[in-house]
């Protein structure tokens, strides 16, 4: 069998995409696993679940610890030689608490999974975006993660059939407690489904002059803004969710634009696969250069405002 | 409070080089140093000692060479250091029953601190399997760490959300680059460090089953990225309008 997992629905859809697919070649079926919900249940199948488990359980909140208690316990019944788990936080360190638990090898953050002489092979982006690693796994189970819009997920196909299974779950309990959740503050941006990004980095000298990125967002009708490390996790001038790289958010937009951002690596990491990539930096040597189809050596408080009104003009 | 630091040598990655034929990363001759994220982690490990007393053990699965920047570790504040000679073949199933196996005999222990991910591979895999192994529970993305006399309480960052999480010990914490900023060391530390101890076990002390790698790395790729590098400089209008109109072209501007 192929079992795919994961807290987001969305995610599980396009896991769905990928089971699917290995399923056919190696003739298994496809098992999803919902813990605690029923209510995607019916969607699953739709997307490609030949089974779906719902783990019914009284344990509400995640925790590592007994999540791979409930994946144990299922796996225990239904041999999987594949477990491909959606990789958002919780996702990595379910899988590899899970691997631990079963001495089972596995990857995060796969971007392709493919047979080679019928053995799983998977590829990973590792040294900071500079290479691709191509590792194989040797017996089973092979646990995989997958990052967010690595696969689209099927189109629904309503005459796919499949069975819903319930199934209560003992959960080791974790010694640990959950004591308090909190929202993070958040602007509510989706930088990684921006299709045009004006990104800040540390060049800008103020909070307020951040929005001089925003003013030329506007004008190329892409309206997200974006920015590095720095003005995210020690300036705190914007929410986490514009933060963009290797620890941030990896973007694909058609149009990205670097303003005051060095390049290095790892911010690389998280834009590389951008279509058109412009940049504005005051320093020659700059290495976003290198990284750049355009680029405007300048201070960007004056090439910022000069860009915007001729964008405007252009565009009108 | 016993507390036992994982830290990894690792390749500096902002030193990498691409060789322009093979499009591969040349790692040959690249400095290594201690995993950014493991300083974050012993930083934390100092603040803790500093409040309740105990002792800091680091351990690090690595090559001889690891040795030297071990030295860092204890000049900063570790107290005893533990090598294990990395076996030729490795994958995370392996490090971490070898971390496993050196904690065991180490003995007794409190609190076990990693890097949320390694900065070269940054998979993040080696705690949660860690605590997996042992049994005992993980807080990862741990920032704002509180020890208290029978508990650890931290917030977990998860980016929209942070999650305050408690738990008794023995517990497993990773720790998140934005917790704290790792100290210098002092020329007398860096001298006094010289008298610390370090380990050497090899791996047939720590682990009686034989060890197979379950993932083997067949090749690393290089990411071929094309650009045109094409960079205005002169007259900043002219630059402007050039940049504008090759957008335009190129069909970005609608
Ligand atoms: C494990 C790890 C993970 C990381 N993850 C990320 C990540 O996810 N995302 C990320 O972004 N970084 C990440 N970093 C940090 C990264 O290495 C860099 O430190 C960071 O990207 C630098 O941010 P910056 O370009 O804004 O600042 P700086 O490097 O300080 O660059 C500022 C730039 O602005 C230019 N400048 C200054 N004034 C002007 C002006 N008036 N006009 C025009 N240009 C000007 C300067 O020439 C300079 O190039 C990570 C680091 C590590 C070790
Ligand atoms: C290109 C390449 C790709 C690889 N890919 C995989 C793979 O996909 N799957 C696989 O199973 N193996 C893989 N390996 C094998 C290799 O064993 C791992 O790279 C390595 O064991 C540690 O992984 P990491 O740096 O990602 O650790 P992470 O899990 O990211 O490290 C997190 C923390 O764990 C601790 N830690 C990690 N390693 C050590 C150590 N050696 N000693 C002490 N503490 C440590 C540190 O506190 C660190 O901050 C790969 C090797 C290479 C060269």
């Amino acid at each position: 069998m192929v079992l795919v997992y994961s807290d987001d629905p969305k995610l599980i859809a396009e896991l769905l995409n990928k089971a699917s697919d290995l399923a056919k070649q190696l003739q298994k079926k496809v098992i999803a696993v919902t813990i605690g919900s029923e209510q995607h249940a019916k969607d699953y199948i739709e997307h490609g679940a030949d089974v779906v488990i719902i783990a019914q359980t009284t344990q509400q909140q995640f925790k590592a610890e007994e999540y791979t208690s409930i994946l144990l316990s299922i796996l225990k019944e239904h041999s999987n030689e594949i477990v491909l788990i959606g990789s958002n936080k919780n996702g990595k360190e379910l899988a590899s608490r899970l691997a631990a638990r079963l001495d089972a090898g596995c990857v995060i953050d796969a971007t392709n999974i493919l047979l080679k002489d019928k053995k799983v092979t998977t590829e990973r982006v590792v040294y900071s975006g500079n290479a691709i690693a191509v590792e194989q796994f040797f017996g089973s189970p092979q646990i995989i993660t997958i990052p967010p819009r690595v696969f689209d997920p099927l189109p629904k196909n309503p005459n796919h059939k499949g069975e819903i299974i319930k199934k209560t779950v003992d959960v080791e309990q974790s010694a640990s407690k959950i004591i308090k959740v909190q929202e993070m503050k958040s602007e509510g941006v989706n930088v990684e489904d921006a299709q045009i990004i004006v990104s800040c980095g540390r060049g800008f000298k103020k909070k307020e002059d951040i929005r001089l990125v925003s003013e030329l967002a506007d004008v190329l009708k892409g309206r997200t803004v974006g920015c590095s490390r720095p003005i995210a996790a020690d300036l705190k001038w914007l929410s986490e969710d514009h933060w963009i790289g290797l620890s941030g958010h990896k973007v694909k937009p058609k149009l990205y634009v670097a303003c005051g951002i060095s390049g290095q690596i790892q911010h690389i990491a998280g834009m590389r696969d951008s279509g058109v990539i412009v940049a504005i930096n005051k320093d020659p040597e700059a290495l976003i250069f290198k990284s750049a189809d355009y680029g405007i050596v300048g201070d960007l408080y004056e090439v910022l405002p000069k860009l915007t009104s001729a964008i405007k003009e252009k565009i009108g | 409070m016993n507390i036992i630091l994982c830290a990894k040598q690792v390749v500096d990655v902002a030193e990498i080089k691409i060789d322009p034929a093979t499009k591969k990363p040349v790692l040959a001759g690249v400095p290594q140093k201690i995993s950014d994220m493991d300083k974050n982690a012993l930083e934390e490990a100092i603040k803790i000692k500093e409040k309740h007393g105990g002792k800091i053990t680091v351990v690090t699965v690595g090559a001889p060479d690891a040795k030297e920047r071990m030295r860092e570790l204890l000049a900063m504040g570790a107290d005893e250091g533990v090598l294990l000679t990395q076996p030729p073949q490795t994958d995370y199933h392996m490090i971490a029953h070898l971390l496993a196996g050196a904690i065991k005999k180490i003995g007794s222990y409190d609190i076990i601190l990693c890097g949320e991910a390694s900065i070269d591979m940054f998979s993040g895999q080696i705690g949660p399997r860690l605590a997996g192994l042992l049994n005992i529970p993980q807080i990862t993305y741990a920032q704002q760490i509180t020890v208290e006399p029978t508990k650890v309480v931290s917030e977990k960052n998860l980016g929209e959300k942070s999650v305050t999480m408690e738990s008794p010990f023995p517990v497993l914490l990773t720790v998140t680059k934005e917790s704290n900023q790792p100290r210098l060391p002092s020329l007398m530390a860096i001298l006094a460090s010289s008298n610390k101890p370090i380990h050497e076990w090899s791996t047939t002390d720590i682990v009686s089953q034989t060890l197979q790698p379950k993932v083997q790395t067949l090749d690393v790729k290089g990411i071929p990225m094309q650009r045109k590098n094409i960079i205005f400089q002169d007259d900043l209008d002219q630059s402007v309008g050039k940049l504008v109109n090759e957008l335009a072209k190129v069909g970005v501007l609608r």
